[in-house]
């Protein structure tokens, strides 16, 4: 038993190999056998790692969720920044640079419109709950566009270390909620051409949020959503402390 | 086979340069759309080998296994989330992560219907 441990605690990259094959061979069959393929499984298998995160959190006590327990670890490795953008960067080779091009221009609208709605969300929401100085209200609308641009807008304007925690928090509940909504409601929305998926990417921005959403949806999609939501958050750290904050400034005084 | 994937490695150094230098450049520090850059110089260098005939699956095959390997890194991603810190850093922080979230999703579908795809 102790030989085991030593090994798993070794080859942490190939157990997660094994454990998301595992998740993946399951969820495959159940959604197969008995929903009748009516929700992909990779659309379970994202949101059941989710919940494994959670129930991570608890018993790890971590940042990480499950990759916190010593026998999980090696799934931050694999689901790391390295390999997710290494990854998203491979699904181009199925893109058509034609489409890219032709529908370029709606992506970079769907950008300046994404990064307005989160910012502005996130602001209105600080202020109902009684924030009222433009850093906080400014970071936390930072946090709703993604968890970093929140702490990045936070550290420039001189954010309290409990506002940039709970812009975080904020970003990291999109994430999640895109994640589990896209697949859900791609269809009532329009979301399922390579133009749509553009806009769709701007829009929403977390790269992370929108290639989990997409790929559940439709895996010939996530190229297009990922091109144009890889510029949300450099587009968002560079408006958020900036502009965004000067403006709301002048707002409140 | 390492041939594709010395490509592919090669775009995504390429792209994320970039997208640092473009950071550098804005002031601010953070890679912009690094990424995005290394997606458009992978197409297009598929574009030029392909032109040449150098593009054999042979060398699609490295790049392919990447591009196959995506949903599982996302689903290990999902997995080491802080999920729990999340959702009990309060109810402003899951308000402020969802309701722009719905926001969002019906502004899209504003947008998409008032242009056209062919």
């Amino acid at each position: 038993m102790e030989e085991l441990l030593k090994l798993i605690d070794k080859n942490g990259l190939i157990v997660a190999f094994l454990l998301v094959g595992l998740l993946t061979w399951i969820t495959d069959v159940f959604s197969k056998k008995v929903l009748a393929s009516r929700i992909p499984g990779s659309a379970i298998a994202i949101f059941l790692a989710l919940v494994f995160g959670y129930l991570g959190g608890l018993l790890g006590d971590g940042e990480k969720g499950l990759a916190d327990l010593k026998l999980f670890q090696g799934l931050s490795l694999l689901g790391g920044s390295m390999f997710r953008d290494f990854a998203i960067v491979a699904t181009a080779s199925g893109a058509s640079f034609f489409l890219i091009r032709k529908s370029g221009w709606i992506g970079m609208i769907s950008l300046v419109f994404g990064i307005g709605v989160f910012f502005l969300g996130g602001v209105a929401l600080a202020w109902l709950m009684g924030y009222r100085d433009a850093v906080s209200l400014c970071t936390i609308g930072a946090g709703a566009c993604t968890y970093i641009v929140g702490p990045v807008t936070g550290g420039a304007i001189g954010a309290s270390s409990e506002v940039i925690a709970l812009s975080i928090g904020s970003g990291v509940v999109k994430t999640i909620a895109v994640t589990i909504f896209t697949p859900i409601l791609a269809k009532k929305i329009g979301l399922d051409s390579p133009g749509a998926a553009m806009a769709f990417g701007g829009i929403m921005g977390t790269s992370s949020g929108v290639a989990a959403g997409l790929a559940a949806t439709d895996p010939k999609l996530v190229p297009y959503g990922a091109v144009t939501a890889t510029f949300y958050t450099g587009l968002g750290c560079l408006v958020c402390p900036s502009l965004f904050y000067l403006i709301l400034n002048w707002l409140l005084s | 086979m390492i041939k594709g994937l010395a490509l592919l490695s090669f775009t995504f150094l390429l792209g994320m340069w970039m997208g640092d230098l473009l950071g550098t450049l804005l002031g601010i520090d953070a890679n912009v759309g690094g990424v995005g850059f290394a997606m458009i110089f992978l197409i297009l260098v598929k574009e030029g080998f392909v032109k040449k005939g150098w593009w054999k699956d042979e060398l699609e095959f490295g790049i392919e296994f990447w591009n196959k390997l995506y949903i599982p890194v996302v689903i290990a991603m999902a997995a080491s989330l802080n999920v729990k810190s999340a959702l009990s850093s309060g109810v402003l922080a899951i308000l402020a992560g969802t309701v722009p979230v719905f926001l969002a999703f019906w502004v899209f579908k504003v947008l998409i219907k008032s242009v056209k795809f062919d």
